[in-house]
């Protein structure tokens, strides 16, 4: 467990790189309900005047959390979760490639406290999200009740 | 253009009630990548405290996009989902959702707004459970990209 006392702004708190590939957009669209096709249709995506298919900005926002998730040690101490969508995540199926098991777009997180708040007990977690180098998610911050 | 303006200030009412399933938990876990135990395991959640499997904390995208698809599906909205954005999400946990809660959503238009040739629409699912005890506010802002 975590320790408030423990925690300085600025504290790092681990990165984590969470690998993207169609099949799991398929899964997530599956889970969540969101079948919008430019999440798995490439032809559909560009279309629309996307590059090629993206993932869903909720699959995004939803895998980055588990670092904050781990290191608290009980997800249900997430009490806030925000962020802002700024570049589509586009998720390639290059020729030659296994859809199962091609490793995809990675993303990566690096998280680090952001503010505290001792009467509260409470520390916001920012995190910094990049993928095909480039900022992601924008504001993305996460309110932890310690 | 895109987005209807008289729609802020409207409450869509809470629809027919969502079944939070301890399956359905492990499978939106599973696939946001999320490796907590107290997603998957009931004894692990019952050791912090929960009486059943813990959902991941963007789980109640689910339902609160539900509570969009109202909306959408509006003819007087205006809006085209093949056009929508996500522009930004927030979640506030009032308390977790976990395996065995009923949760119903109501729907609020915050606001319209004129984005460019497009339009921002945010809309606030207030969810609760049956018996009426609050258990999390989602704020979502979409972006109707403009036609060409």
């Amino acid at each position: 467990m975590i320790e408030f006392e423990s925690l300085e702004k600025g504290t790092a708190i681990g990165s984590h790189t969470v690998q993207v590939n169609r099949a799991d957009l398929v899964r997530y669209a599956g889970a969540s309900g969101d079948f919008n096709p430019i999440h798995w249709n490439e032809r559909f995506a560009k279309e629309v005047e996307l590059p090629s298919v993206i993932a869903h900005g909720m699959f995004t926002m939803g895998s980055v959390i588990d670092l904050v998730s781990q290191w608290v040690g009980n997800p249900g101490a997430i009490i806030d979760y925000q962020t802002r969508f700024t570049k589509p995540v586009v998720v390639e199926d290059p020729e030659g490639s296994n859809p199962s098991d091609f490793e995809g777009t990675s993303i990566l997180v690096e998280g680090k406290v952001g503010a505290l708040d001792s009467e509260k007990r409470t520390a916001r977690i920012d995190l910094a999200v990049t993928a095909n180098d480039s900022k992601v998610l924008l504001k993305c911050q996460a309110v932890v009740q310690l | 253009m895109g987005i209807n303006p008289e729609l802020v200030g409207r409450v869509f009412p809470a629809g027919e009630s969502y079944q939070v399933g301890r399956e359905k938990i492990r499978e939106f876990a599973h696939a946001t990548k999320a490796t907590s135990p107290a997603h998957f395991d009931v004894q692990a959640a019952q050791e912090l405290g929960y009486s059943d499997v813990v959902a991941p904390p963007t789980f109640a995208i689910i339902i609160a996009q539900r509570a969009d698809a109202q909306l959408i599906a509006d003819p007087a909205s205006g809006i085209d989902f093949s056009r929508v954005v996500h522009a930004d999400q927030r979640f506030t946990h009032h308390r977790p959702i976990v395996a065995g809660d009923e949760l119903v959503a109501e729907l609020h238009v915050d606001q319209v707004r004129e984005m460019g040739a497009g339009a921002m629409i945010t809309t606030r699912a207030e969810i609760a459970t049956v018996a009426g005890d609050k258990v999390a506010t989602t704020i979502s802002s979409l972006l109707v990209r403009a036609e060409d």
